[in-house]
């Protein structure tokens, strides 16, 4: 009789314990794992419509019907416009426009951190302001900047990679900011040290200040490049011509010549695109949540 | 105050601030070849911008070539020196525009009114040549100088059929046809084959430029009423302009009499036909001084769709911001608890939709809610046609957001919690708070400090989130009645439409809208500036 009791007891003590868990720590188990279905599903289901030949879009089911690499063959071999084209416009795009912008940004950075000049304040807060308006709200003018540019000069017209780029260029101090930020906690004295052993303006920059501001370059210049990738609104106006194409314009293209036929082979495009992009990502992780939260914000 | 508010890393007037120093060798050298590169590309633009009478992009170039020496040259304008690469690109390819636009939204450009009214009637002349009985006949070949063979300019080598002497007539586009007075042509029988320093199309490329070679317009001495049209890859003809303008009463004649009268459609002036439209749907460029504006203040069904798009581009941009920002908070709270194991496994796979490129993201979520084989309703075994009603896409449209935020709000919101120190729970908890109280009292407030600037900071990104709508609904579906607007169109999407949509591009008017959109735009940079400032001094 008494060994029962307290086996019952036992018993009620560890139900107890485990109804206490539930209540304490497991359901936060249980709402990660549906985020995780949320943010999974997705992601494993355009993977399987980029591997079905069929793309997926006849069946009711929701797996793939076969695994083959039809779709990526199509892509790659160029026949529905020229991915691998794309691919390249979109990277050469991506780079000359951030190193630039970080150039620019760097340079403006150093004289509003560390040089005294009239104006100084009002251009900041100028700058602050003005960056606001994305140029997309002077699409119809930067139009017609560029069909006039084109005509004198046809590299940088529209459908051309150089006017793209010469265009996006209007953010070119976008990352004045972060680098500025970062700039302001350095120790003045430093470049005083510098400037006391003979160094030049341009030397305490380029030979003190900018090596110690690579980690913080590193985190903007991977978040603009991937904002960059997403550029669509003016790429879409000026890049007319398939081979001076980005992927958001190709892509969207695709898709938009016919949702029904195109549905695998964007998904071959969709995954060929990501996957670098999230590798980068995981392996930069903690520098990116970091530069995101001191306040960038991805397109 | 904002901007020194920190003293000690405040430049100090004089002991820091460098001076330039005697340059060092390979210094000067750069210098050098790159003052001397920015001279050669003025030398080279600057005739060509004249040629093409491109007098702003004229005065940008002379500007920045004159800048660039002044800042450079010298040892003085130190912080310039830095300070001009990013300023130049701002000014030239934001300021300038956003000029222009204001410049644009008094006028009525557009597609059928972009030149002068000379340039326009001409082109109507020039595209309303028939061929007369008695009209003469030349051979043709078509030639480029260096240009590009699909895009010209191209040059028209002609022999009239009937002249026994073969003399070469050369015509350009906007020029009168003349004797051709360059090196001598190769003439087969009777039509030029070769000639030195040009390139002549072939027929196939010929048909290629079509389009080209039909708009040219060249003339023949004596006036736009009649000029030359290619007929074929090797014939053209001299023809004569139907239309006639009547310049004494500033109207336009058509050989069977008809009139058209300049008088105003719409906002503008054109020549209007006898159906009450402009002539061939053409205008010119002209100013129209505020109607542009008053069109879209006062014309009720206007003002009603923009004020649709405008609260349904808030309603979008505060749904955005607050729910993506609820659930990464929820979800911070729910797993930074340190019972939870694998806390760095579930951070890197809920960051999953932050580091997919968003149009890649948004181009699938729109393959997802198609009606027929979408995930969406193939998931839950429904037949709902997200994008065809506007409730439904607007849903569509704030979930898709939602997947795609809340990564970075929950990134952010795990990073502030964090640095909550734990003495403040403690301290709540030892004063008798609970658990969910001490969440919403103690956690709440302090960490909406700390991130209230990314909250107004993305609200203004998603002001203006262009993508998020156009990748995925493309604005629709269409709204009967309504005159551009989809009903998932924000204010930028729709301004897109009316400048570049299908049916008649506005540039005026939509600039107009967009001068709208700066102001707006506006109120809320300076709505985001107080808040981040007085959040600044809270803490």
């Amino acid at each position: 009789m008494s060994s029962s009791k307290t086996q019952t007891q036992i018993h009620r003590h560890s139900a107890g314990a485990r109804k206490r868990w539930w209540v304490e720590v497991g359901w936060r188990y249980i709402i990660g794992l549906v985020m995780v279905l949320i943010v999974g599903v997705p992601v494993l289901y355009i993977i399987g419509v980029s591997l079905d030949p069929q793309g997926s879009t006849t069946g009711s089911s929701v797996f793939p019907s076969k695994i083959t690499f039809d779709n990526y063959t199509t892509l790659l071999g160029g026949s529905k416009g020229p991915f691998l084209r794309w691919y390249l416009n979109t990277l050469i795009v991506c780079l000359v426009v951030t190193v630039l912008q970080i150039i620019c940004s760097s340079l403006a950075a150093y004289a509003f951190s560390r040089l005294r000049f009239t104006g100084r304040r009002v251009g900041i807060l100028a700058l602050l302001l003005i960056m606001m308006f994305p140029n997309v709200l002077a699409i119809i003018a930067l139009y017609s900047m560029f069909t006039q540019l084109g005509e004198a000069f046809p590299i940088f017209g529209l459908s051309t990679i150089a006017g793209y780029v010469l265009c996006l260029m209007g953010g070119a101090l976008g990352q004045v900011w972060l680098v500025k930020g970062t700039l302001d906690s350095i120790p003045q004295s430093l470049d005083e040290a510098a400037i006391i052993d003979g160094a030049s303006h341009f030397q305490v920059f380029s030979r003190i200040l900018f090596p110690v501001l690579i980690p913080i370059i590193a985190t903007t210049a991977m978040l603009a490049f991937v904002g960059i990738i997403s550029e669509f609104i003016i790429g879409s106006m000026f890049l007319k011509s398939a081979d001076s194409m980005t992927l958001a314009v190709g892509l969207y293209g695709l898709l938009q010549g016919d949702k029904t036929a195109n549905y695998g082979v964007f998904a071959a495009g969709a995954v060929m695109v990501s996957v670098p992009v999230v590798i980068l990502f995981l392996f930069l992780q903690r520098y990116i949540v970091g530069g995101a939260v001191a306040g960038a914000v991805k397109g | 105050m904002l901007l020194t508010s920190q003293p000690s890393t405040d430049p100090s007037p004089n002991a820091s601030v460098p001076r330039e120093r005697n340059t060092t060798l390979p210094g000067l050298i750069t210098k050098i070849i790159f003052l001397g590169v920015v001279l050669a590309i003025g030398v080279y633009a600057v005739p060509l911008l004249i040629h093409y009478q491109m007098w702003m992009w004229l005065g940008i170039m002379v500007a920045a070539v004159v800048l660039i020496f002044v800042i450079y040259l010298t040892k003085r304008f130190i912080p310039g020196k830095y300070l001009f690469p990013g300023t130049a690109f701002l000014s030239v390819f934001l300021i300038v525009p956003v000029v222009l636009t204001v410049g644009y939204s008094f006028t009525n450009f557009g597609d059928g009114s972009r030149s002068s009214k000379e340039a326009m009637i001409a082109a109507v002349q020039t595209e309303s040549f028939k061929r007369t009985p008695d009209s003469p006949v030349y051979t043709l070949a078509v030639g480029v100088e260096g240009g590009d063979v699909a895009d010209g300019p191209y040059t028209l080598f002609l022999i009239a059929g009937d002249d026994p002497s073969q003399k070469v007539l050369a015509g350009r586009d906007g020029e009168d046809l003349a004797a051709w007075t360059g090196q001598a042509p190769t003439i087969t029988d009777g039509r030029v084959t070769a000639v030195p320093g040009y390139k002549l199309l072939t027929a196939r490329q010929i048909n290629d430029a079509w389009a080209n070679l039909q708009a040219m317009a060249v003339n023949v001495p004596g006036g736009s009423e009649s000029g030359i049209k290619v007929q074929t890859p090797t014939q053209a003809y001299e023809g004569k302009s139907s239309i006639r303008y009547d310049k004494a009463n500033d109207q336009l004649v058509s050989d069977s009499g008809q009139v058209y009268p300049n008088q105003v459609v719409g906002t503008a002036n054109c020549f209007v036909a006898p159906d009450g439209k402009c002539f061939q749907g053409k205008s010119w460029l002209q100013n129209v001084g505020t109607k542009n504006y008053s069109r879209l203040l006062t014309d009720s069904s206007i003002r009603a769709q923009f004020l649709a798009a405008f609260a349904w581009t808030l309603i979008f941009s505060l749904a955005s911001v607050g729910l993506t920002f609820l659930l990464g908070f929820f979800l911070a709270l729910t797993l930074n608890d340190e019972r939870v194991r694998g806390q760095k496994a579930w951070r890197a796979f809920l960051l999953l939709p932050y580091a997919i490129p968003g149009m890649i993201s948004l181009l699938i979520w729109s393959q997802f809610f198609n009606k027929d084989f979408g995930l969406i309703n193939q998931l839950f075994g429904i037949d709902v046609n997200w994008f065809g009603d506007q409730t439904l896409a607007k849903i569509a449209v704030i979930l898709v957001q939602i997947w795609m935020g809340f990564p970075y709000m929950f990134v952010v919101c795990t990073g502030a919690l964090q640095s909550i120190p734990g003495d403040v729970k403690e301290a709540a908890r030892i004063d008798g708070s609970t658990g969910l109280s001490t969440t919403f009292r103690i956690i709440m407030p302090l960490l909406l400090i700390s991130v209230a600037p990314l909250l107004v900071a993305s609200f203004a990104f998603n002001f203006n989130n262009f993508n998020a709508i156009q990748l995925l609904t493309q604005g629709g579906p269409a709204l009967s009645g309504q005159f551009t607007r989809g009903g998932t169109d924000i204010l930028i999407s729709m301004i897109y439409k009316q400048a570049f949509g299908g049916s008649g591009t506005d540039f005026g008017f939509a600039s107009a809208m967009s001068v709208l959109l700066f102001i707006l735009t506006g109120v809320l940079a300076a709505v985001q500036f107080r808040i981040t400032k007085r959040l600044e001094n809270l803490t």
